[in-house]
């Protein structure tokens, strides 16, 4: 039998939390200073951040935690697997392990193939290179040989669609095309494992669909193995033979990639004990989902009563607040609310695009969205958020973050407790009474009537 | 598929500590075109945008010379050892500008490129090496300007007529392989120390100053005092340039000994470069 192409055992990483950040030379001594003089460092600062772990993720020493933790799979030659976790759940460290970014603390992996890693579009760009001289340069970091660049270089340029600009530095380039060359140059590379994480969030829908088309091509034709990383999970049901879920660090799921979906999506719902309807980050503990201009504070869900709560009729209002942090002037930022169903179908989507200022000063922010009584099902739904300038860049990848239950007797399909089909189920006004004639009976013959349809 | 076939026994291990002096050779290989494109960036970004091009790496040198001919010569009168001053100081300056140029520049690899570096792997050792051979390019650049001043002071002045090469001229490309091994030892402990302290990278101009007054530049061997000689020991480039001036000019202060111990240093240097640059790459995403 043919070896799995990747072969993964017990993978684990420990990250220290003082290493979030580069020290200085003054910390560094200032902790040897204090252990000196007889006392043990002050560990006072990382003190909260200790509390916030879970407790299956602290590590061996004071302020270490598990980033990855016993993870092992195989996946065979050709096949596409999907990577679903939370943020923060270690599908970054997953991939940064395998493409070798950074080393692991204990396991070990084997590789058997060549591997390309994507987890960032545009990078080793050289702004003041020409877009042909960037093609060259970005092929040789990701691993081709200058004759191999060369033999792709027309499809290359096709597919990017930037032809005429080719001799033009990049940093003259609109962030769409250089998204576009980016992409194009790795899609392009033939290494027999691909990884891929989140690329795909940047970019115009036009460009996400050809990409998606590129991917399944890789697949289908050139019998790649493929690592997917997304929250689309509509791209991970049609491109994925498997996938895996990882929950706090470790391997909780490999099955068939709607059931993982499914038990992603449902355990997002059920995890929220506590802090039932809402969700924060401590800006000082834990990295929020967002940048360094823009990130989020808290995701509230709110009932007609005002106060945050995780069940809801289905006959009333639901808030959905948002509220992020600004630390930079920003023009153009649009928030995206995926309201998803437990299998991942997106019932739909809610931006307040049109109903932001054009430009964001600093400070704190909330965005809140009324979604109006009697429009979900009575079922289990999950809340996705992700916030870009719309052709420049992304502030906050698509993340799951919340989920909520619709139910109730005045759910507006029926009066039965019984499943009803539909992502949504809009109240839709229908109107019975007895009629004293037959609206019919004057028409010729019903006979007629279906050979004129014809 | 034949290229996958022949791929077949390919593979990657991915496992932690692996060892400290190993370095993947195949890999580096594996990526000598991104060397090369690496080394063309490197000399190309010097220039671009700028009126003169290339030229400023000739330049550089000659304005430097002039202040040197000005304050230490003229002024201050700093022995030459009896060579035009102008060739002393641009004789010192060849072999310490490459030295100075690899260290400025190296230093700031995991800076430059921690962007790069979190996203993408490729091995590590081609940035700082791909600086070392892009700077060699301005060093030869240099070296033929040099070349030029020298046969003009020696055809047309009387006090340069007595200089000559001699048949010790053999070893210049050696002193120049030890400059590139030195440098990047240097450069390669630079990089691993500012990667976690960046405190450094502000120190690091100083040092370079420092270092540079402390080799043998704008003064010769033969006119320091002897109980500072011992300095020329712990400063493996102060016998490069020294030597520099025995294989161009004929002139100049060696001790065999002090040979020796330049190089063995400058191997001391370089290995141990090799092993906390290598020590850190593998982590140093975890930091950036």
């Amino acid at each position: 039998m043919e070896k799995p192409i990747v072969e993964v055992e017990k993978l684990s990483k420990l990250y220290r939390l003082g290493d979030y950040g580069a020290s200085s030379l003054r910390e560094s001594l200032g902790s040897w200073w204090t252990s000196v003089r007889g006392k043990t460092a002050s560990t006072t600062s990382h003190h909260a951040k200790e509390m916030l772990i879970a407790s299956n993720r602290i590590g061996p020493t004071p302020n270490s935690f598990w980033s990855l933790k016993d993870v092992s799979f195989n996946v065979r030659r050709g096949e596409v697997i999907g990577i679903l976790g939370r943020n923060g759940a270690g599908k970054s460290t997953l991939l940064k392990i395998l493409s070798r970014i950074t080393e692991p603390t204990e396991g070990r992996a084997v590789l058997r193939g060549r591997v390309v890693s994507l987890l960032e579009v545009g990078t080793g760009f050289h702004p003041e290179l020409t877009g042909r001289e960037n093609v060259f340069l970005n092929g040789a970091i990701l691993g081709m040989t200058r004759a191999e660049t060369a033999r792709k270089f027309d499809e290359i340029v096709e597919f990017a669609e930037v032809g005429a600009f080719l001799d033009t530095p990049v940093k003259r380039y609109s962030s769409g095309m250089y998204v576009r060359l980016a992409f194009a140059v790795a899609a392009h590379l033939e290494p027999e494992i691909l990884m891929v994480d989140e690329v795909l969030a940047v970019g115009d829908a036009a460009f996400q669909k050809k990409c998606l088309g590129k991917m399944s091509e890789v697949r289908n034709e050139h019998g790649r193995t493929v690592f997917f990383v997304s929250h689309n999970m509509g791209a991970i049901r049609s491109l994925c033979e498997s996938a895996i879920l990882i929950e706090s660090g470790r391997l909780v799921m490999h099955d068939t990639p709607q059931n993982v979906i499914t038990h992603y999506l449902s355990s997002t719902i059920a995890g929220q004990d506590e802090m039932d309807g809402q969700v924060f980050w401590n800006a000082d503990t834990e990295p929020a989902p967002g940048t360094d201009d823009l990130f989020l504070r808290g995701i509230k869900l709110k009932g007609i009563s005002g106060a945050t709560q995780s069940m809801f009729e289905a006959d009333q209002a639901i808030n959905i607040e948002i509220h992020y942090q600004v630390a930079a002037r920003l023009r153009g930022v649009r928030f995206k609310l995926s309201i998803l169903t437990q299998d991942g179908d997106v019932a739909f989507v809610a931006t307040d695009h049109s109903f932001q200022p054009t430009t964001l000063a600093p400070g704190i922010y909330r965005s809140v969205c009324a979604i109006p009584g009697g429009l979900l099902n009575r079922r289990e739904y999950v809340v996705g958020i992700s916030c870009d300038i719309p052709g420049e860049r992304m502030l906050i990848a698509q993340g799951e973050y919340l989920g909520f239950t619709v139910s109730g007797a005045g759910n507006q399909s029926s009066n039965y407790p019984e499943a009803w089909p539909g992502a949504v189920c809009p109240r839709i006004d229908w109107n019975v009474q007895q009629l004293d004639t037959d609206e019919f009976a004057a028409l010729p013959s019903p006979t007629r009537l279906v050979a004129a349809a014809r | 598929m034949s290229q996958s076939t022949l791929q077949e026994n390919f593979e990657i291990v991915i496992e932690p500590n692996r060892g400290w002096m190993r370095i993947d050779w195949r890999a580096l290989w594996a990526y000598r075109d991104l060397l090369l494109l690496l080394v063309r960036r490197e000399f190309l970004s010097k220039y671009k945008q700028t009126v003169l091009g290339p030229a400023w790496f000739v330049i550089n040198p000659l304005l430097t010379t002039i202040v040197f001919t000005v304050v230490f010569g003229k002024v201050a009168h700093i022995s030459t050892d009896g060579i035009p001053p102008v060739l002393f100081y641009l004789c010192g300056l060849l072999g310490w500008n490459y030295f100075s140029q690899v260290v400025t520049t190296g230093a700031a690899t995991f800076q430059s490129h921690s962007a790069l570096f979190s996203k993408v792997y490729f091995p590590r050792l081609t940035v700082p090496l791909s600086v070392a051979i892009a700077t060699l390019c301005a060093f030869a650049l240099q070296a033929v300007t040099f070349a030029g001043f020298y046969l003009y002071y020696k055809l047309c002045t009387p006090e340069a007529a007595g200089l000559a090469p001699g048949w010790r001229i053999v070893f210049l490309p050696l002193l120049v392989l030890q400059i590139g091994a030195l440098s990047l030892g240097v450069t390669l402990w630079m990089s691993a120390a500012t990667a976690k302290y960046r405190d450094l990278l502000q120190l690091n101009q100083f040092i370079m100053q420092l270092w540079m007054y402390a080799t043998p530049i704008i003064y010769p061997v033969s006119k320091i005092p002897g109980k500072w000689l011992w300095l020329v020991w712990l400063n493996p480039m102060s016998t490069i340039i020294e030597s520099f001036r025995i294989c161009i000019f004929g002139q100049g202060t060696v001790n065999p000994m002090y040979v020796v111990g330049s190089v063995a240093l400058t191997a001391a240097i370089f290995l141990s470069g090799i092993m906390f640059y290598q020590k850190t790459e593998r982590t140093v995403a975890d930091i950036a």
